[in-house]
């Protein structure tokens, strides 16, 4: 009964049902005409018995069918940060996805910094959550220690940094990624992308010989792409240390005409943490009062927090670097790749800031039950054998013996000029990159742009509009936008100054601005909406308790008084007394003008609300008024060199990106204002042109009408 | 079980297919559950494709969701955002239409376009009918102002007030509203008198009142947008605009030379090296030394004080229509009628060896660099019993009161006595004041040089010049002085200059907006991070360059200036 139901709904819902499909319709004999209708029957082509074979969803993996499939709707290259969020937004979405990955064994791997969040970062991380993403829960679930930076400097800068046990965090993420339906793991190296007629993807072959083919692959391979590390003079072909590279998927990729370019980044030495003497560093501790990533409770879970350590660099630590600058692969010349300003070697600290005597370095543990210690701070090109003695010119690791050596990392990536706004690249349709191959750096930034990528590729497979982001309506777009619009000549790092709008896109609001598209697109599941709803619920019923509720002197306008040293009005509400500087929630719950029943997320969420309202409101208006001519869009066959009116660089440079609309357009370096205009002329000059055209057409046609009219006329007078 | 399953996921499935990506803020929520309702109740599961789409993934939904919980507080939601593909511009443009530098006109019009235009106009605009009705309640102007509803098209008369509520120009306004206008946005034109000076205060109220300055042909380009004009005029528009960026060269070039110029640039170079102190902590918290708070409040008093006084220069057209009220006090018989006569060259005042002859204000008129002055001779203050002289005394230090700038007169012969020094606590004030030591022709060298000395360690004197009346010596020094300490000096009396002074000035009148905006936000302690939204609005308003410009250059800044980097 269902099948007939369903049959006369639609084929495309078909797979829904994928024991009767099979059986049902069998034209898999029609000719294929277009690579459209050839995607379709591809996906109901396949064997779709598999989930009969499934008793539950956790056993797949190892299932025997599944290795055996070579048809997939989306393939995800890599299952870094980039790629087990692509991976799992995708297979939530009801494509079959295949993911693909060098080592099973590291996957979701922290190579670098054992922590997630912090400025700006934090945000990225809300808001790939609030799209029902993974890294937060996960962050959530692993962290050591807790910390809000920027408490005090505005709610839209505060952010929350965790540190994370990064072998815990590896499991947690495969254990996701193994339970999650319609996704597939599989060990591979990929090495070249299969390539249709129409310029469209088909998928990928393998250095082993395997071809697994997908309407729509997701390409995430982080530094592993003809990756060489460093460790002084001495370099080895590698992903990471102990890890091999990806080779030939540059080449190849460069034979279907993209441009590849080098980036350069690297990672400090691992001491063991029992050779270090903690007793006369400062300790950093976490937050008293944990704060979550994610907006799911089911996932705030305390647990106990470790100590961070600070130390600092000596005159021995300088002395040492200075005299050994001949040996680093930056002043020694022998690495020309660029590294990231913000993520300076010691001996780039050292040279280019010679006033300043001593430089801070953290301690960070990587793990409960790993020795290893993280020397944030203090990553270096110099060779091994100096790294040991430099380590102990700090003070607490005197007598410390380093784990793992410090070594700089060079991989390809291609610049992201040649993705669009969805991650799709312009060449070949169904292509999508994310991640470090898009010259980002960071788990975060991944994780967001993997997240954008696989909702895109599950509903290009799907024969779905891609979703793009909007710069203003995220930290998410604004780091998709920055990557695809601007030249970009070091690895990308997400910062609260990247935003216009930092102000509309802070931590407390990263669900009600992407909740409801991440429901829409049917990455948020039913418990997960009410959880939101009756969230936003309660805030509104709050804030407007909070503009009726009056209060007449008493305890409560006393302090409040005192506190912003302001004077409070007679029959004052509760609204306009948390409007005043120093006073906060917590201030009415003292004196009991609070609301229990809220969490205490909510109740900053009503703090910040009213207490920035006029500042929010500005700000969103202003946007208002610019997001009209900004998300106008330009149409993709736009023939700039034609437009004598614009400067030759902006021809140039508009020729190159392809922007999508015309306030990424005002964005591409070398465009001015001037040149928008002339743009805008031209746009409008051709729209009227067509309309000419067309109303040429309609008059034409209803004259050729009129002719035959009285032609026939003619013919029946004849007659 | 399995049924109701698939059900629901038919339901998103074809949901997804259905509701466009591009919802407003606030919509979204709706759909999905009338549609979920619809899905579960009616037999044909297609009649609620509501716009079925042509397949055509190469299309990208953009999404720009607001923020679900601040729909609420936003008063207007504008429906046109689901059209982006019409031309939609988001300022609101102002000019002088009627041509200016020839013979005034009997009218000029100002005109204002754009979607903010009526906003602005109620902001600047008094009806003659609303005044009289809203005279007795002060305190409701304030919402008086947004809500001047004009009708299209319908003439109305009245005043163009400044944001102190001083009357700029009687006017009338005849408002045009969208489409029915030259550009088919709302425009609105003032109809003022026709001299330069007139129009160019009811052009710079409404640039304070929000309003932008139009680029040359900005209103024709509009029009055109917007789908007026024909083709063949659109070329015409082009040579404007490539005019528009030689005309850009042409300022930039002349904003090199000018010294105005490079108090913008320094301007917004401060701002720039506040935003990359604050921004360096935001982004890099626990790496940097904390801020210096009062270093950074003192930078942007300094500024603000910057931003103010280059105002002042910039309000030459001001001076221009007013002119300047100058007075002359001092004690008795000091010379100061004799100053007056000796710089309006006439015999206005009656000079007698009589102390006390003056008894009233006596007016002169001067003209210095075009600006005219008007002089004002005071009855010399001194105790005294004679009624008149007494009131004439009281006149002068009224006199004093509402004068531009004091000139303090005092005798070269004398030297500085006592009575000068309580005379000068009497007409103290924050004005600028000049000393003049008259009688410069048969004074003693002793006494000059006391009266240097004197001049010197006075530190509310401006200015100070030996002058006097009988050979007119020092006459000419004084303008200078007057002209130095309105700043007036530096400001170029070239036609073509004002322009670019114009735009100097409105890119001054935002950055003082922000900035006071600034100082209020640091009054009421609000944490740094909304320090920054001003800073970058001043910054952009010192240089109009885009948004991302400013973050980049306070990034590189950031790295270049600070030790970054864990």
């Amino acid at each position: 009964m269902s099948a007939t139901t369903t049959a006369s709904v639609s084929l495309r819902h078909l797979r829904s049902f994928p024991c009767v499909i099979p059986s049902l319709f069998s034209f898999s004999s029609l000719p294929l005409h277009s690579p459209r209708l050839c995607v379709f029957l591809r996906r109901n082509f396949r064997p779709r018995q598999l989930f009969l074979h499934r008793p539950h969803a956790a056993s797949f993996s190892s299932s025997p069918g599944a290795t055996s499939d070579s048809n997939y709707d989306v393939i995800v290259v890599g299952a870094g940060h980039a790629g087990c969020e692509a991976a799992l937004a995708s297979a939530r979405l009801g494509a079959s996805t295949l993911l693909l990955t060098l080592n099973l064994d590291r996957i979701a791997w922290q190579p670098c910094n054992p922590a997630v969040g912090g400025p700006a970062k934090s945000q990225l991380v809300h808001e790939v959550d609030a799209l029902g993403g993974d890294i937060g829960k996960v962050a959530d679930r692993c962290y050591l220690q807790k910390r809000i930076l920027n408490v005090s400097r505005g709610p839209a800068v505060r952010s929350l940094r965790a540190q994370t046990d990064k072998r815990e965090y590896a499991m947690e993420m495969k254990k996701i990624v193994e339970s999650t339906e319609n996704l597939y793991i599989r060990e591979a190296m990929v090495t070249d992308i299969l390539v249709g007629k129409n310029d469209n993807v088909e998928g990928v072959a393998t250095f082993f010989g395997m071809n697994f083919y997908a309407p729509s692959v997701i390409l995430t391979t982080g530094t592993f792409m003809s990756g060489k590390i460093w460790v002084g003079k001495k370099s080895m072909p590698a992903g990471r240390a102990g890890e091999s590279a990806s080779q030939g998927l540059t080449e190849n990729l460069q034979k279907l005409g993209f441009e590849t370019d080098r980036l350069k980044t690297g990672t400090p030495a691992r001491v063991d943490r029992r050779t270090i003497d903690f007793s006369t560093l400062e300790a950093q501790h976490g937050d008293e009062e944990v704060s979550w990533f994610s907006f799911d409770p089911d996932f705030h879970i305390e647990r106990e927090q470790m100590c961070c350590y600070l130390t600092r660099t000596t005159k021995l630590t300088h002395q040492l670097i200075r005299e050994n600058l001949h040996e680093t692969p930056t002043y020694g010349g022998w690495v020309e790749a660029k590294g990231p300003r913000y993520c300076p070697s010691i001996e780039d600290k050292i040279v280019r800031f010679k006033d300043k005597e001593s430089h801070q370095i953290f301690l960070e543990p990587e793990g409960r039950d790993v020795p290893e210690i993280y020397v944030q701070g203090f990553s270096t090109g110099l060779p091994e054998n100096l790294q040991l003695p430099l380590l102990r010119s700090l003070p607490g690791l005197e007598n410390c013996s380093m784990l793992r050596p410090a070594y700089a990392v060079e991989y390809d990536y291609l610049p992201a000029h040649q993705c669009s706004r969805s991650l799709m690249t312009k060449k070949i349709e169904g292509l999508f990159f994310s991640g470090q191959i898009n010259g980002t750096t960071g788990y975060e930034e991944a994780a967001a742009q993997g997240i954008i990528s696989g909702i895109n590729a599950a509903r290009h497979s799907d024969g779905k509009k891609h979703v793009v982001l909007e710069r203003e309506s995220s930290y998410i777009g604004t780091l998709i936008d920055d990557l695809v619009t601007k030249d970009l000549r070091e690895p990308y790092r997400m910062l609260t100054s990247r935003s216009e709008h930092r102000l509309l896109l802070r931590f407390d609001n990263a669900d009600s601005r992407l909740t409801p598209l991440g429901r829409e697109l049917g990455l948020i599941d039913d418990r997960r909406w009410k959880l939101y709803q009756e969230k936003q619920a309660r805030i509104s019923e709050e804030k407007t308790r909070l503009k009726t509720v009056k209060i007449s002197g008493g305890d409560l306008a006393a302090e409040v008084s005192n506190v912003s040293s302001q004077p409070v009005k007679e029959s004052a509400t509760l609204e306009s007394l948390l409007k005043k500087p120093h006073v906060h929630y917590k201030l009415l719950e003292k004196h009991g003008f609070g609301n229990e029943t809220l969490s205490r997320m909510e109740k900053d969420c009503v703090e910040i609300d009213i207490k920035y309202e006029g500042f929010i409101v500005r700000q969103q208006n202003q946007l208002q008024q610019m997001v009209h001519q900004q998300h106008r869009r330009l149409p993709d066959d736009l023939d700039y060199y034609s437009m004598t009116t614009l400067s030759h660089e902006g021809r140039e440079k508009l020729s190159k990106v392809r922007p999508q609309t015309l306030g990424q357009a005002s964005r591409v370096g070398g465009v001015s204002p001037a040149d928008i205009t002339a743009l805008l002329i031209t746009l409008e000059s051709n729209r009227r042109r067509s309309q000419d055209v067309k109303r040429g057409k309609i008059l034409e046609h209803a004259l050729a009408e009129s002719n035959q009219h009285s032609a026939e006329e003619e013919h029946m007078v004849n007659e | 079980m399995v049924i109701l399953h698939s059900f629901r996921s038919v339901g998103v499935h074809l949901l997804r297919q259905a509701t466009p990506i591009i919802t407003r803020s606030g919509r979204n929520s709706k759909p999905i559950s009338k549609n979920l309702f619809f899905l579960f109740f009616s037999s044909s599961p297609k009649t609620f494709l509501l716009k079925p789409r042509a397949a055509s993934s190469e299309k990208n939904s953009l999404v720009f969701k607001g923020d679900e919980r601040v729909v609420g507080l936003l008063g207007k939601v504008d429906d046109a955002f689901d059209n982006v593909d019409r031309f939609q511009s988001s300022s609101t443009i102002v000019a002088i239409v009627t041509p200016i530098g020839g013979p005034p006109g009997a009218v000029g019009i100002v005109r204002l376009s754009g979607p903010k235009a009526v906003e602005v106009a109620g902001r600047v605009f008094r009806s003659a009918r609303k005044r009289r009705k809203k005279k007795s309640n002060d305190s409701d102007s304030d919402l008086d102002l947004d809500s001047w509803r004009p009708t299209s098209h319908f003439v109305e008369y009245g005043v163009v007030v400044d944001s102190n509520g001083n009357v700029v120009d009687e006017v009338l306004v005849v408002p045009m509203l969208a489409p029915r206008s030259y550009t088919r946005e709302d425009v609105v034109e003032l109809q003022c008198h026709g001299s330069e000076v007139c129009l160019r205060r009811v052009l710079r109220t409404c640039v304070e009142a929000g309003a932008r300055l139009a680029e040359p042909g900005e209103f024709t380009l509009r029009a055109f947008l917007n789908g007026r004009l024909d083709l063949s005029q659109a070329e015409n528009i082009e040579r404007l605009i490539s005019a528009k960026s030689s005309a850009a060269a042409d300022a930039a070039l002349e904003g090199i030379q000018g010294g105005f110029s490079s108090l913008v640039k320094s301007l917004r170079a401060q701002c720039i090296e506040l935003l990359t102190e604050i921004e360096a902590r935001i982004d890099f918290e626990d790496e940097m030394p904390p801020l210096d708070i009062d270093l950074v409040i003192n930078k942007i008093n300094s500024m603000s004080e910057g931003v103010e006084s280059a105002l002042d220069t910039a309000n030459y057209d001001k001076l221009l229509r007013s002119g300047l009220q100058i007075a002359i006090v001092g004690r008795p018989n000091v010379g100061k009628s004799s100053l007056l006569n000796a710089w309006s060259k006439s015999e206005r005042a009656i000079v007698t060896e009589v102390a006390g002859t003056t008894r009233d204000v006596v007016e002169a008129n001067v003209t210095v660099r075009g600006v005219p002055i008007t002089l004002l001779d005071t009855a010399g203050i001194r105790e005294t019993n004679d009624i008149v002289e007494k009131i004439g005394v009281e006149r002068s230090e009224t006199a004093a009161k509402v004068a531009d700038v004091i000139i303090m007169a005092v005798s070269a012969i004398e030297g500085w006595t006592e009575e000068d020094t309580e005379l000068l606590h009497k007409i103290q004030s924050d004005k600028p004041m000049i000393l003049v030591m008259n009688k410069i022709d048969s004074a003693t060298s002793d006494c000059c040089d006391q009266l240097k000395d004197k001049s010197k360690k006075e530190e509310v004197f401006h200015k100070s010049v030996f002058t006097s009346a009988v050979t007119g010596q020092g006459i000419e020094e004084l303008e200078d002085a007057i002209l130095e300490i309105l700043g007036l000096d530096r400001v170029p009396t070239g036609g073509h200059q004002w322009t670019v002074n114009q735009r100097q000035c409105e890119q001054l009148v935002r950055t003082k907006e922000a900035l006071v905006r600034l100082r209020e936000a640091i009054e009421d302690e609000i944490p740094i991070d909304f320090w920054t939204i001003e800073l970058r609005e001043a910054a952009l308003a010192l240089a109009q360059i885009s948004g991302q410009d400013v973050s980049e250059e306070v990034l590189s800044s950031i790295f270049a200036k600070f030790c970054i980097g864990k």
